[in-house]
């Protein structure tokens, strides 16, 4: 029961899983890129596994944590609602070439997802239907969640008005200012 | 005798010019105190609200907090019907221009309090996507933080607003 949905996904993908480990019943399992889609349909279809509901996809910025070819991570996280169990699969992009296969063709419930990470990180999902913004407006440049832009990096759709600062009405006594 | 005489004699003159501006001068502002009166008293607020701070808001119009007492309970919903602006909530650039367009449909006289420490300074957001205080989109009248703010904070708030209208001049649309 532990780790039969890895231990199928090993015996059928065999080097295509590059990586996998399970914590409390929940099996992660790293695939390489291109064989992402052919090992998502298996967990959909395969009827031991079954894993028929899409709970969440994502990504990670390892800027400076790891080589620049394996900079981000696209997770997606699934449910079987006939086995109850979860699975998260994980595909590591490349910072030159941020692209991977979109899960949406398999599960609608990650299109809104993926824009999301397609807005927030810059990662291209291919074969996704509407890969656009989905949160940021269309006028925004760059990717506000990639480590490398600036956390204050505002860019306003309308120009902002000068705000003078309001002196405070009440100084405090010079006795408390000047205290040591 | 001549105006020249008359100038310079020690009779009092009551000039027609004087006169009537005095009494222009006491009945507009007797006017205008007393239309700034009517106005602090039925404010129609238009609340747009965009986060948590409207679960306050909510707290403030219920019969609780009561901000009925004030005459300013009752909410519209359209900018072209209210005078009263509530900034509850924190204001992305994405809202900006929503914001703005929202106080351009407002008609003159019209008021804004910056409900909450997001719509007042941007709070702790100070990021990406949101604006520093709703005062670099529109003109703030006040600002009540707190996040949220107590419902007593905000009829405070509403107190002083009330206050700047009843001493505000040349709003009087004649």
């Amino acid at each position: 029961m532990a780790h039969r949905t890895l231990d199928r996904l090993h015996r059928q993908f065999g080097d295509a899983i590059v990586a996998a480990h399970s914590q409390h019943g929940n099996e992660t399992a790293q695939v390489a890129g291109s064989e992402l889609l052919a090992v998502a349909r298996l967990v959909r279809d395969d009827p031991g596994l079954l894993y028929n509901m899409a709970m969440d996809a994502t990504a990670v910025d390892f800027l400076n944590k790891r080589p620049a070819s394996e900079r981000f991570e696209v997770i997606w996280h699934l449910y079987s609602r006939v086995h109850k169990t979860r699975l998260r699969l994980k595909v590591v992009v490349p910072e030159s070439c941020p692209e991977c296969d979109s899960l949406t063709p398999l599960w609608a419930g990650f299109n809104w997802h993926e824009r999301e990470a397609w807005d927030l990180y810059g990662v291209r999902f291919i074969g996704h239907p509407k890969l656009q913004r989905i949160l940021m407006y269309e006028e925004f440049k760059g990717h506000p969640l990639r480590k490398d832009y600036p956390v204050d990096g505002r860019q306003p759709l309308i120009p902002m008005r000068r705000v003078r600062d309001v002196p405070t009405q009440r100084q405090p006594p010079p006795e408390l200012l000047n205290r040591p | 005798m001549s105006e020249h005489e008359l100038l310079q004699s020690d009779v009092m003159i009551t000039r027609r010019e004087d006169a009537e501006s005095w009494l222009r001068n006491t009945i507009e502002k007797a006017s205008q105190q007393g239309i700034n009166w009517s106005r602090k008293y039925s404010l129609f607020g238009y609340p747009f609200v965009t986060a948590c701070c409207g679960m306050e808001y909510m707290s403030v119009s219920g019969p609780r907090y009561d901000i009925a007492q004030y005459g300013a309970e009752f909410p519209r919903f359209s900018p072209r019907q209210a005078d009263l602006l509530w900034i509850v909530g924190t204001i992305s650039q994405k809202q900006a221009p929503i914001l703005r367009r929202v106080w351009q449909q407002m008609c003159d006289p019209k008021w804004v309090i910056a409900f909450g420490v997001c719509a007042s300074t941007g709070g702790f957001y100070d990021n990406y996507c949101t604006v520093q205080g709703a005062d670099m989109v529109i003109p703030v009248d006040v600002y009540i933080p707190g996040c949220p703010p107590r419902p007593e904070q905000v009829l405070d708030g509403l107190r002083m607003l009330m206050d700047k209208i009843q001493g505000e001049r040349g709003r009087v649309m004649v």
